[in-house]
């Protein structure tokens, strides 16, 4: 069977949901067909990208396009939000497709994942996944190119070398150019799969390399650049929407009178809501559309809506914590147990215990949501910015009533994206606004304040931990319990409790050397939508878990990195089954093992590079923290000034990140700087807090994210080298779990103050 | 109602209530989309031109303010030579990650080095504090900054 997207499925079903179910699947296999898609077969356990809906595709024909005039296009499918994607999968193909990079035009995909594979774009998977799929598609296309040439010239294909835009003839020099070529070449046969020659990655002429022109670079500079708050279509109708503040609310009764006035309002429209659980529909409410945003804006203040609220209506962050502290205080379920940590809780030794809170977070992502869609002759077209574009196509196709056949979704650029547009809830309104209006063009535009308040919110956590320690210092045992709501509850309602992706995320997989180890999830409810923010679960458990170790050093009287690197013990590649770990981020265990040489690596290069040891003068101090997310490893070390009243300077981070091979450096780089700086953001300001069922904060004055003047302004990056031997790790989110933790671990050294709930905020404001 | 607009060296008649921001004028009337929306309320610096010269915040600035001045957006600001500097700094050193911020960045920088031939990061932080950059791309703005600024001076 394939592993397409259950037609049956609830729409917007996730990335998560799908794993789940391919492991339900009770165990398949993997075989090639001819296509050029890798599907499902038989008995044993799938992983990578063959797991994914959709697999991979290495089919030259639907990516590469080489035209007369000697220029090459080539299409990415995965939706570029700021990663560099569309720049670092294009410059693969064009690597192996020996094509010159100034003659590359990128086209973006359409959602379509029967033809294009996989183009969900999230958990750090583009590169990991499609590298050698996107070889084989280049290399693939070479050969076609060289297949045309010799037959043209009536040599033998061994006598003919593809090289840098153009096909050579050895004994002749005669060459042809790609462009001279195309027609021919597209008419080849497609090698198999096994004939495909990849070059060796010494042949490399981009991947790997710094300095590849960004793909949109141009466009961006010159303000050209198209986002999805930019589509414009002849006679499009502009819309906001009023929503219901409380989650799970609707529209009682509503007057329209006032909102029809303001000059420019064409027709005030409801959205029906949609019985729990969320998943991606849209929220519900009352659409104005008029004939500029503006105007719509101010329909939307002069209408008169009652809302019946519901049972979320008494929401509030104050009761909520006291769920969390109540979860974490009572012994639960264990989802890993080695030794008896209970018993030797009660045992001999020094016991440490402390909580740290993560609050819920919004991802404000600088292009606020906007999607803009018309219906033609039955056929429903629309242009968004969407990590999942296929999970916007099956939305709106469901919402429509629709046939699949008849739904387009063009993916724009992503003005940011960070998680929240891996749910298409805001094209499903641009959607059904377009049907209400009888197929007339209709852009949705979020303002600030609806982002925030309707966002789908990194959970809030509490992360309960207790240790014993032995006359060493060392732990002998290690309680923890982490009380979050689950993503899950997005799409089954009552969910609860972190579910194996998520204490997946850098709780279950502890490498440390500590004899009984007891890690427990305990449920608690979700009153609002709960999302996936960059690194997600990873931002918590990285935070406790770097924060306790750094307070369990202390307490021992040794210095973190290297009571670290002494827990973590000697270099060894771990089965992360034997860790408890059956989920692994999707990818084999045997291909993706824990490699405790590879995290010791990353410490000893962040510290011995920000000089670690060194005397900082007073009010000054160095924290580290180290993790391992998305088959990467990284540590920081971040040097902090408090100064008068609290406030906190970083004159310089390290940064040491090992992601495997780099087949973009520059944009890797790019990837870790962004990290960092959200990272930081997370630990000084980000907090979204509920009152009677709403949010409480609405645009950057409540929900501040961090800026130039406050950013920190030496950030050195130290990549490890490694061959292309090595599997590929994930950049995207793996630079954010260690920020918050160094942070405040550099706070304490240098104040003595320990922070356990971000944001830090004010905590450090001195009395 | 109707307004002539000298928007990147050309005049342009819009009608609009002398009230509407500027911003949605730009984008949703003339199809300059190159400005963007980010808070609305002038937090962000995603919606910055040059109204005579000055970066303004356009997202807060009603139409009827800035009729008859000249106005510069990122679509017009290779018109000038600083702006070509920076725009160039900014694909040399690969500055844009989304870029969906970076119209305002690169509008605030071209404000900024008008004034300031040779900022000091002091200075930076001080011009540019108003621009957010959700990406974070912060360490190469100041870098291309800093470049743009040496550009200019060495060839004057
Ligand atoms: S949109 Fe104008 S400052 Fe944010
Ligand atoms: S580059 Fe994405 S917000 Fe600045």
């Amino acid at each position: 069977m394939s592993p397409q997207r259950n037609a049956d499925a609830p729409h917007g079903l996730t990335r998560r949901e799908v794993l789940k179910g391919a492991a339900a699947m009770g165990g398949l296999a993997l075989c090639l067909r001819e296509s050029g898609r890798i599907v499902l077969a038989s008995q044993a356990p799938v992983y990578g990208v063959a797991a994914e809906p959709g697999g991979a595709v290495d089919n030259p024909l639907v990516f590469v396009a080489i035209h007369p005039d000697d220029t090459v296009t080539i299409t990415v499918h995965r939706p570029e939000m700021g990663q560099g994607i569309r720049t670092s999968l294009a410059l693969v193909v064009a690597d192996e497709l020996e094509a010159s990079w100034p003659r590359v035009r990128v086209a973006q995909a359409p959602a379509d994942q029967a033809r294009y594979g996989n183009e969900d774009t999230d958990g750090s998977r583009s590169m990991r996944h499609f590298f050698e799929p996107m070889r084989r598609v280049g290399a693939a296309a070479r050969m076609m190119l060289e297949s045309a040439a010799a037959a043209r010239w009536g040599v033998p294909v061994g006598e003919v070398t593809a090289e840098h835009q153009e096909v050579r003839h050895h004994g002749s020099d005669r060459r042809l150019s790609y462009g001279e070529l195309a027609a021919q070449a597209a008419r080849e046969s497609v090698p198999r799969r096994e004939q495909v020659r990849l070059k060796s990655p010494a042949q490399f002429r981009y991947i790997g390399q710094r300095n590849t022109r960004l793909a949109d670079g141009a466009d961006i500079v010159c303000g050209r650049a198209a986002y999805g708050i930019d589509t414009r279509l002849e006679g499009m109708l502009y819309a906001v929407v009023a929503r219901p503040a409380v989650l799970g609310g609707k529209v009682a009764h509503f007057d329209a009178e006032a909102a029809l006035a303001v000059p420019g309002v064409v027709k005030v429209v409801e959205i029906p809501s949609y019985p729990p659980p969320p998943q991606a529909y849209p929220l519900g409410g009352v659409a104005v559309l008029a004939r500029n945003t503006w105007a719509a804006i101010k329909g939307r203040e002069a209408l008169k809506i009652r809302w019946d609220e519901g049972p979320n209506r008494r929401f509030d962050s104050r009761q909520f914590g006291e769920v969390l502290e109540r979860a974490v205080r009572n012994p639960g379920k264990a989802v890993r147990n080695d030794g008896d940590a209970m018993a030797a809780l009660r045992g001999a030794g020094r016991r440490i215990e402390a909580e740290y809170y993560l609050p819920f977070l919004a991802h404000a992502s600088m292009e606020p949501p906007a999607a803009t869609a018309r219906i033609v002759d039955g056929r429903c077209e629309v242009w968004a910015p969407v990590q999942d574009p296929q999970g916007t196509r099956d939305l709106v196709t469901g919402l429509l009533g629709m046939k699949e056949a008849d739904v387009t979704v063009h993916v724009t650029l992503l003005g940011g994206a960070f998680g929240r547009k891996s749910l298409g809830d805001f094209a499903g309104e641009a959607a059904l606004l377009s049907k209400a209006m009888g197929g007339a063009p209709v852009r949705v535009t979020w303002t600030r304040e609806d982002d925030i308040r309707h966002d789908y919110y990194q959970a809030a956590a509490l992360e309960h931990l207790e240790a014993v320690l032995g006359a060493d210092g060392m732990p002998l045992a290690w309680l923890h319990r982490s009380a979050s709501p689950t993503e899950d509850a997005t799409f089954t309602a009552g969910a609860e409790g972190e579910d194996s992706s998520e204490y997946g995320m850098g709780m279950i997989n502890i490498p440390f050397r500590i004899p009984n180890i007891r890690l427990e999830v305990p449920g608690v409810p979700a009153y609002a939508r709960i999302g996936w923010f960059r690194s997600v679960y990873n931002i918590a458990h990285g935070f406790a878990i770097q924060s306790f170790l750094d307070e369990l050093a202390h307490a021992a009287g040794r210095d973190p990195r290297e009571y670290q690197l002494a827990l973590i013990g000697p270099a060894r590649r771990i089965d992360p089954r034997t860790l408890s770990d059956q989920w692994n981020y999707g990818e084999s265990p045997t291909l993706y093992p824990l490699d405790t040489g590879r995290l010791r690596a990353v410490i000893e290069r962040a510290t011995h590079e920000a000089g670690w040891g060194r005397s900082v003068p007073k009010g000054r101090g160095l924290g580290l923290a180290a993790t391992y997310s998305f088959m990467s490893y990284a540590a920081a070390v971040i040097e902090v000034e408090v100064g008068a009243g609290g406030k906190i300077a970083i004159p310089r981070v390290d940064i040491a990140f090992d992601c495997g091979p780099q087949v973009n450096p520059d944009r890797v780089r790019a990837q870790l700087e962004g990290a960092c700086i959200m990272g930081l953001t997370v630990a000084k300001h980000g907090e979204i807090t509920f009152g009677d069922g709403r949010v409480l904060q609405s645009n950057f004055d409540d929900f501040p994210v961090m800026r130039i003047s406050e950013a920190p302004r030496d950030i050195r990056l130290h990549l490890q080298p490694a061959t292309f031997e090595v599997p590929l790790g994930g950049v995207g989110e793996p630079g954010m779990p260690p920020i918050a933790p160094a942070l405040c671990n550099a706070i304490f050294a240098a104040t003595g103050r320990r922070i356990r709930r971000l944001p830090i905020g004010q905590q450090l404001k001195t009395s | 109602m109707p307004l002539t607009l000298r928007i990147n060296e050309r005049s342009v008649p819009v009608e609009a209530a002398a009230d509407t921001p500027l911003l949605w004028v730009l984008r949703d009337e003339l199809g300059l989309t190159g400005t963007k929306f980010g808070c609305g309320i002038g937090l962000c610096g995603a919606c910055v031109v040059h109204v005579a010269g000055q970066p303004v915040r356009t997202c807060v600035t009603p139409v009827a303010a800035a009729e008859g001045k000249p106005i510069t957006t990122i679509e017009g600001v290779a018109h000038d030579r600083i702006g070509r500097v920076v725009q160039s700094a900014w694909l040399a050193l690969g500055v844009p990650q989304c870029g969906y911020c970076q119209a305002g960045q690169i509008m605030s920088v071209v404000a900024l080095l008008r004034n300031t031939p040779q900022p000091t990061d002091a200075d930076i932080d001080a011009a540019m504090a108003g621009n957010i950059c959700r990406c974070g791309t912060y360490a190469r703005i100041r870098a291309a900054i800093h470049q743009a600024a040496r550009q200019l001076r060495e060839e004057p």
